[in-house]
């Protein structure tokens, strides 16, 4: 699960992290009056939506006067932001935060994640931060410092000053550098983070530390041990029928393709877009359906992919393991008269009872396509969606 | 032979009275050997109680001592799951096999921690798997048996029902199989891919082997590069994802953790510059192995 950064920077505030003073808001007018909370004659307007590369996109501006305030302000609310994390479609910027301008002499970098062939919690700092740091990782990955952090111990003091000391911090910041990154990794690690990248951290001239940009997301089969986190969700940011579709127990991603795919378990399902890809056709989303693909959830599926006006066919894809295909035949059959099913449907089911399901596809006289094997199915789907 | 689980292989069930657990200890019990080989379930609010003859003891512990069970299996939920993990190994059991989906990544951080503190001597399998089956002998898990057949491949995968085409592919073919291990995609787990090929290599019956990979993490590369230097049988390899689009993301750390790794396309080069023949046909798994044997 994402948050806002806003949401991200109060956080960490609590957990001892400095981050500029700022008010979140929804309106010009709003924004208005957060200027004039924070007083002072300059003040940051940030886009707040959950993909990173807002300052490339535009999404990040600076205001001198309450005018260029009202102005940036006016112009991003509401707007497509399209940044290199968002794809081209971009996101609808619907909040902002309006931060004071910081002083800063020096921007670094500070990540945490979950590093898998350690297993164990990563953090990654660098001595330069701000929009180019992935290039960095790539070009010098030696300048990026990293620390696998003991779940027995944490960070420790003297990891920390370490850290500190090779990212180039003043021995006068090493007391803050210390406070930063082991309140960093405590909220990663307490709050069940699954990424905290702060960038860029700032020094400022009088040596202390400011997280200048945050961005946090949380392991979703942790959150229920975080009510409090479960009320920073914003269904806003979630595409429709993802949302829609995790309602019913279904996994959806759209993508930009004609056919759409459903399939028990994700494996199989990445597997059956990559077939439809390899006979020349294109994916219209990964849907998997779960272990148990009950008639309800073939319902939702059905519905969630004919939503979709580019769709031009639909490939069932069902491993029957402990669900029987008689079963599954049934509950597609139930479906597509559910939902009036207007685009060809191409089945392929395997394993227990695959033969029994196929005759009830028969008997249904519903106009299904069945196909034998992955491939077949594939083939079959391709030529029908570019028939259509 | 095969690896990890055989017809001697002593079950329990930790989490025997929740559904799927019964459901699928009595799948498992009716496979081949499994009669003799489930011989017990925890837990420690029923023990005393059997379920369908199998006693229910409250700790693994006591399951272990009263029955001589040597490996256990998961159906826990997930948020004790990592606590019966831990239960298992500190009964120094040989083999857990987590069966569990949706474990908080930091509960299995914790879980590592604590064998690797212990030295630990157990095998863990998964979570988020969908278990062991040796074809003829034990099954241990959710996988129907009924497609598997006995013979001398061995497969190993990250997936489950991709899992199960492999293995039906195969069977169709009349190729049987060793041991097939499902490991399961969690970020943080037990036996790796490189892990289960060291076993398969040492495995006088295992011939050749099927590696099925999915986008993410590098425990495929890291697999493949173990295998130019050590296997002895050959491998071939499919990775699911290849058209899986990179999606909206946040923040950049992922992608300098990875350094552009990741990838099914960069995996796929990874496997095929080891010496493992990959397909991106998923349907054409078991003819590629039928090349390699």
């Amino acid at each position: 699960m994402k948050i806002h950064e806003y949401q991200g920077k109060q956080l960490l505030l609590a957990c001892g992290v400095p981050v500029p003073r700022g008010v979140a808001c929804r309106s010009v007018a709003e924004a208005i009056d957060a200027a004039g909370q924070l007083g002072g004659s300059a003040w940051v307007v940030k886009a707040q939506i959950h993909a990173g590369g807002r300052g490339k996109g535009g999404g990040v501006r600076i205001a001198r006067s309450i005018d260029e305030l009202s102005a940036h302000a006016g112009h991003l609310l509401g707007m497509q932001l399209v940044t290199p994390q968002t794809g081209p479609a971009g996101q609808t910027v619907r909040r902002l935060l309006i931060e004071e301008l910081a002083d800063l002499r020096q921007e670094l970098y500070v990540g945490l994640l979950v590093e898998r062939t350690t297993r164990r919690v990563c953090l990654m700092a660098a001595g330069e931060g701000g929009m180019d740091i992935e290039e960095l990782g790539a070009r010098a990955p030696d300048r990026i410092h990293r620390l696998h952090v003991d779940p027995g111990l944490g960070v420790t003091d003297q990891q920390a000053d370490s850290i500190a000391c090779a990212i180039g911090l003043p021995t006068a910041s090493l007391p803050q550098a210390r406070a930063l990154l082991q309140g960093l990794y405590r909220a990663f690690w307490d709050l069940d983070a699954t990424l905290l990248e702060v960038n860029p951290l700032v020094l400022t001239g009088e040596g202390g530390l400011v997280a200048l940009d945050v961005k946090m997301s949380f392991d979703s089969n942790a959150l229920f041990r975080h009510p409090d986190l479960l009320a920073l969700r914003d269904p806003d940011e979630e595409h429709p029928a993802e949302r829609r579709a995790s309602e019913h127990g279904l996994s959806y991603i759209p993508l930009d393709g004609n056919i759409g795919c459903l399939v028990n378990g994700a494996g199989l399902a990445m597997a059956t877009m990559d077939a439809i890809k390899l006979f020349g056709g294109t994916p219209a989303n990964f849907l998997d359906v779960g272990g148990g693909a009950t008639t309800e959830k073939v319902t939702e599926a059905f519905r969630v992919m004919l939503d979709n006006p580019t769709l031009r066919a639909i490939l069932v894809n069902i491993f029957g393991g402990i669900m029987r295909c008689d079963v599954i035949a049934e509950g597609l059959v139930t479906a597509s008269r559910a939902v009036a099913l207007d685009v060809p449907l191409v089945v392929r089911m395997k394993g227990t009872n695959e033969a029994l399901g196929g005759e009830i596809l028969q008997a249904s006289g519903l106009p299904f396509i069945a196909a034998d094997t992955l491939a077949e199915a594939a083939e079959k789907v391709v030529r029908v969606a570019a028939a259509t | 032979m095969g690896i990890l689980v055989d017809r001697h292989t002593r079950v329990m069930t930790q989490g025997i009275t929740g559904k799927t657990a019964q459901f699928h200890t009595r799948a498992c019990r009716d496979y081949a050997f499994g009669q003799d080989a489930f011989v017990a379930g925890v837990n420690p609010r029923r023990a005393g109680e059997a379920f369908d003859g199998i006693p229910i003891y409250a700790t693994v512990v006591e399951a272990k001592t009263q029955t001589g069970a040597n490996a256990s299996v998961i159906y826990v939920p997930p948020a004790a799951a990592a606590a019966a993990i831990v239960e298992a190994v500190e009964a120094e059991l040989d083999l857990v096999i987590c069966i569990t989906d949706g474990i908080p990544v930091r509960d299995m951080i914790e879980v590592r921690e604590e064998m690797r503190r212990r030295q630990s001597r157990t095998l863990l399998v998964g979570p988020n798997c969908p278990g062991v089956i040796t074809p003829d002998e034990i099954k241990i898990g959710i996988m129907p048996g009924h497609i598997h057949r006995r013979g001398a491949v061995g497969v190993v995968s990250r997936s489950g029902t991709l899992t199960y085409e492999a293995v039906a592919q195969l069977t169709e073919l009349g190729i049987g199989q060793s041991t097939a291990v499902g490991i399961g995609g969690d970020p943080v787990g037990g036996l790796s891919h490189s892990d289960v090929l060291r076993l398969f290599n040492d495995d006088p019956l295992t011939e050749a082997v099927v590696m099925i990979g999915e986008i993410g993490g590098r425990d495929e590369e890291l697999a493949a590069e173990w295998a130019r230097e050590h296997m002895q049988k050959p491998i071939v390899g499919f990775i699911a994802g290849v058209t899986a689009p990179p999606g909206r993301r946040m923040g950049h750390a992922g992608a300098i953790v990875s350094g552009g790794q990741g990838t099914a396309e960069a995996k796929l080069a990874v496997l095929e510059a080891c010496g493992i023949r990959t397909t991106r046909n998923p349907s054409a798994i078991g003819a590629l192995l039928r090349e390699v044997l």
